[in-house]
Parts: structure tokens; sequence; C-alpha cells
């Protein structure tokens, strides 16, 4: 495929294997030592935002499971298309629209924005490419954007 | 008043292996260089494992919201990774305000171990104004 194929290409991921609940928060909060009492009042029933991409990564394990689901595939089908085997973020970017919620099931779409020529950098020569991940909930609510400046080479 | 120019207090944390294996369990992030000593030092060439970057953006939204108290909602993070924080490193947290907007703030925000740059990133977060509080605003009102 020419590179002009790829951008615009979009995948939607099966609904995520985990719903927001309130040991993952307490987890997260417990991570990065956050007294915040927002979000240790018992009674709140929203995630804090920068946990948004928690809500989508996938079960290692699961009965009856032979492969693990792998997010971001859009970006390793970029990277076997183009031959280009190491690959690093270059920059990421969050925006967080409406608070994810207990008991909202995440469901991400991929888009691929833009796919450079041939360049080369000091690492190797490769190519960047930018995807954005939209999450939506159950009811089709838009929780946030996440884009990814990838650069993936070859020494 | 927050004004454009005002540094944000410092906060430095040691970073133990605990902090980093928790950060990736709590981010559902089982890549190997967040728990396998072995694999980033042979395979990542780097001195141990070290943070993820879901779990990088919980700490900066620790850092903003320890600062403007739990009526601060974040809006926008953007990052760039200069280098890895290790275990075993001390890591440095320092922002700035560089714009303020109607409920809004602006920040640089920087991680560095020492004084090296790890993580850069710009920041967007709401605080009250005229009493109001970020978490209600929505649609139109919510635009990070």
């Amino acid at each position: 495929m020419k590179t002009q194929d790829w951008i615009g290409k979009e995948r939607t991921d099966p609904p995520a294997d985990i719903v927001c609940e309130r040991g993952y928060i307490l987890h997260w909060l417990e991570a990065t030592e956050n007294a915040n009492p927002k979000f240790w009042d018992e009674t709140c029933e929203i995630a804090p935002p920068s946990m948004l991409s928690v809500w989508m990564r996938p079960l290692q394990f699961a009965p009856g499971r032979t492969e693990t689901f792998m997010p971001l595939s859009l970006h390793f089908d970029l990277k076997q298309a183009f031959d280009l085997p190491d690959g690093v973020v270059s920059a990421s970017e969050m925006t967080l629209l409406a608070p994810v919620r207990l008991g909202d099931r995440i469901t991400t779409t991929q888009t691929i924005r833009d796919v450079s020529d041939e360049k080369t950098t000091r690492v190797g020569t490769g190519r960047f490419w930018t995807i954005d991940v939209t999450y939506r909930d159950q009811d089709g609510e838009l929780k946030g954007v996440e884009t990814y400046e990838m650069f993936s080479y070859k020494r | 008043m927050i004004s454009v120019g005002e540094h944000l207090p410092s906060l430095e944390v040691k970073v133990r292996a605990r902090h980093v294996v928790m950060g990736a369990s709590s981010s559902r992030d089982w890549q190997p260089q967040h728990h396998d000593t072995h694999w980033a030092v042979e395979r990542v060439k780097v001195k141990d494992i070290f943070l993820n970057t879901p779990n990088q953006a919980g700490w900066i939204e620790r850092y903003l919201t320890d600062w403007t108290g739990p009526k601060g909602r974040l809006g926008k993070l953007r990052f760039k990774m200069k280098r890895s924080i290790c275990a075993g490193e001390t890591v440095r947290f320092d922002a700035t305000v560089t714009g303020v907007d109607s409920g809004w703030v602006d920040l640089d925000v920087v991680l560095t171990v020492e004084g090296d740059v790890a993580t850069e990133c710009t920041a967007r977060i709401a605080v009250p104004v005229n009493d109001d509080d970020p978490w209600q605003r929505r649609g139109n009102e919510w635009r990070p």
C-alpha cells in the first residue's frame, strides 16, 4: 500500500475487557501517592481524568482466548507494511472530555491521521506517523482523544 | 489569583522499584521494561525499570491538583519523553503558568532527573471561576 492509502484508515476495537471501577481508581491514587480528597470520597462516581487509557487496556489472560488483544494495532500494521522493526513514541497528547464514570465500558477507535515520507534521524531511517485514538462509552459519549506521534525505523 | 509566570512549588519523588511496578500495574501496562530489570538493562540498555507514560500522566495530574485543589480538572496534556525515569533515581517536578483565561490555566511542566530533562509537558487545567465547579462544565463550557 502507498502512504496515501493509509491516511484516514480507521479501526474500532471490541469493547474493553474491564469496566471503570473503584478498586482501580484507588490503585491509581496509591501508585501516584495522590491525596486528592475528591477521589478518596467514597461517593465519588468518576475516575481521575489521567486514567483514560487504563480503561481500554486488555486482560493478559481470559478463558478460551489464545491471543492477547493489541492496543494501537494500526501502528503495528504500519510497522509491518513498511518493514520498520523499531519504533518510539516521539510525542503524545490527551484531550480529556466527559469524565469516565463507574460502570462505564470504553470502546476505542484508532485513526491514522498522517504518514510521512521516508526520513533519516539519528536513530535510523524510517517514517513518522500520527494516530488518534478516540474513547467512547457504552452510550457513545465521547470521553477523550489521545494522539500518538510515532517514529518507526530501521537501524 | 493565578498569574502568568507563577512557579508551582517543586515536588521531588525518590522513585523506588515499587513505584515503577505499581505504576505499570495500575495502568495495566505489562510491557517488560516496566517490571523486568533484566529486560530493561539488557534489551533497552537503561539503568533499571522505568516509569511508563500513563503513570507519568497520573503523577502530573496529582502534581497539578496538589496546587489547584480538588476542583482543578485536567483538560489536556501533551508530552515529550526525552529520557527514562528509572528506579533508584529522584525525579523533580516543576511547572510555570504560561496562560490564564476565564477558568483555564495553561502550564509548562518539566520532570528532571539530576538536572536532565526527562519529560516535557504542556498542560491545560480548569479552575473555578466565580465559584463555579469545573467538574460541572459540559458541552460548550468544556473545551480543553
